[in-house]
């Protein structure tokens, strides 16, 4: 039987993920090291884990409200002031959702209509693209370079706006680039923003994850920004909870109320335990200076050097990141793409990293690789890693 | 303690054998004040010995281990070190902790045979004028030391690759 009578055509045109292909291709080693993961290395904190243990012991495993536990609301909107200085009504302005991934649907469901563009800076994240496409709009890409450390710069977006752009996803501390705004770049964005009546979606779910004394600046929280600003944010990444599936949106009523039209009809609600547990994580943060966050974050930060160090010492250029956990090395030099480059080192020295074109055509000549794994194993790639540059070379 | 000294000891409580160049790159710290600041550790005593953690299990060596709760009685002035003293010295004490509660001192013993330590408790231990009691616990089975987990699954459980 075929079927394509029965799948939308439009979706079916959607290319699979370059991690897709990678990950089967990955699949089939053994003992592989892989610098390919997305998630941290480290296990959701014994307190959290508890909490969501003891509320099933206490028979919590009813649906919660469909914007999520109103405590867990207040929570997030206290964290996003006191960190972030951001202004959100827990009642109105907070959506609980499944993962930050399901806050970036539904904004972009909520708000593109037929023939909308929604501006991608590149390289970022995979599904933003394939998300503005199953929302019905347009993906309209725009290049960041490494000259510019990667971050957006006001002349490239205005380049790519039309008189049909509606949004612009900003997605900083950047994966796979490691990239970061600071207040200055986005400052520069602002009167674009405001000339073009956009929209921006900001996803800022590695703001609790950078470096070097430099500090997260919050989009929303500039000038005027905060009614044009919808807000991501979660738990996977800052408490390391990937599989609890927790994040959030927020923004507007207006915004946050059509948005919760589709969630409610769609999910319901995010799963209680895994409310009840960043509830937790907030809150105990809030008490103790969250400190949690900062050991990891101290962790990844001294491997982050040790990487950037030892790509550079391999004779690779090495961009500096001071978000996230991923190092974005050039391996233009070696002659190789990156799709030859993450093959041949997977097949000849079985360490995973990720071809830098999975994440938009300009990341054509980086390799993404995460430092989020055991500092033994780091330092065993890196051997393998620098031999095989040599081989090569 | 200074930060760069807090790193150091994690780092080198991970492992002991980093290279100087990668301790540095990792505390962003330049060769000479990682140098400086592990020997000031190490003259301090703070660092005392850099050894190995090890599964015996899976050797062929024989060896016992126990654990031995010994109540003393405290000497006017010394308190517990100086009975404390006379229990470290033997070559077959490798720990000795002072302890709140029900008994004072926790002595780790290691012997070859279990005559061996049989024989260091009643020789020894029991006949030094001071201790009142011991409670002698033989360890079984070893799960977990410094941190390290002997046995069971401990592997990566995230997918090779994901976005």
């Amino acid at each position: 039987m075929t079927y394509d009578r029965f799948l939308n055509p439009g979706v079916v045109a959607v290319p699979p993920s370059g991690i897709r292909r990678f990950f089967d291709l990955a699949s089939t080693m053994k003992d592989t090291i892989s610098l390919g993961v997305g998630e941290p290395d480290f296990k959701t904190p014994y307190h959290i884990r508890n909490s969501a243990i003891n509320s099933l012991l206490d028979g919590e495993t009813q649906y919660t409200p469909n914007r999520g536990l109103l405590s867990l609301r207040r929570e997030i909107s206290r964290y996003l002031s006191d960190r972030y200085a951001l202004s959100y009504d827990p009642g109105e302005e907070i959506l609980v959702t499944v993962g930050a991934s399901e806050a970036i649907d539904l904004a972009l469901r909520a708000m593109i209509s037929p023939g909308d563009e929604v501006l991608v800076p590149e390289p970022s994240y995979v599904s933003y693209s394939p998300s503005v496409i199953f929302a019905g709009g347009t993906p309209v890409g725009v290049v960041t370079r490494e000259e510019d450390d990667f971050r957006l710069k006001p002349e490239h977006l205005e380049a790519a706006i039309t008189s049909r752009t509606k949004a612009l996803i900003l997605p900083y501390p950047n994966n796979p680039t490691g990239g970061i705004m600071e207040k200055k770049d986005l400052e520069a964005l602002v009167p674009l923003i405001e000339k073009h009546d956009l929209m921006v979606i900001s996803d800022e779910i590695y703001c609790e994850l950078i470096y070097d004394g430099k500090a997260h600046t919050s989009f929303g929280s500039l000038p005027g920004m905060l009614p044009r600003t919808i807000t991501i944010n979660g738990f996977s990444k800052a408490f390391a909870m990937t599989g609890w599936r927790v994040g959030y949106a927020c923004g507007p009523k207006e915004m946050i109320s059509v948005m919760n039209k589709i969630h409610q009809y769609g999910i319901m609600c995010a799963p209680r335990m895994g409310q009840v547990a960043a509830e937790e994580a907030l809150r105990t943060g809030r008490e103790n200076g969250y400190a949690d966050v900062l050991t990891m974050r101290e962790s990844y930060d001294r491997r982050r050097r040790l990487m950037v160090e030892s790509f550079r010492a391999m004779g690779l250029h090495c961009f500096e990141p001071y978000g996230a956990f991923y190092v974005f090395p050039s391996i233009r030099s070696t002659g190789l793409t990156s799709e030859e480059f993450c093959s041949r080192l997977l097949m000849e020295k079985n360490v995973a990293a990720v071809p830098g074109n999975a994440f938009g055509p300009c990341g054509e000549g980086n390799i993404r690789c995460c430092y989020a794994t055991a500092l033994d194993k780091l330092n065993i790639a890196l051997d393998r890693i620098a031999e095989f540059v040599r081989e090569i070379g | 303690m200074t930060k760069l000294e807090s790193s150091l000891l994690d780092l080198l409580k991970e492992d002991c054998r980093l290279p100087l160049e990668k301790l540095a790159t990792m505390t962003g710290s330049t060769l000479e004040e990682v140098a400086e600041t592990i020997d000031s550790l190490e003259k301090r005593r703070v660092i005392l010995r850099y050894s190995p953690v090890v599964n015996w299990d899976l050797t062929d060596r024989e060896r016992v281990e126990a654990m031995i709760e010994v109540r003393v009685t405290p000497q006017r002035d010394m308190g517990f070190d100086a009975v404390a003293a006379r229990i470290y010295r033997f070559d077959e004490v490798k720990s000795v902790y002072l302890m709140s509660g029900a008994y004072d001192l926790l002595v780790l013993v290691e012997a070859r045979t279990l005559r061996e330590l049989a024989s260091f408790v009643s020789a020894k231990l029991s006949t030094l004028e001071l201790v009142t009691g011991t409670a002698t616990s033989f360890v079984l089975k070893r799960y977990k030391e410094e941190g390290v987990i002997f046995e069971g699954d401990e592997s990566d459980r995230r997918l090779v690759i994901s976005p």
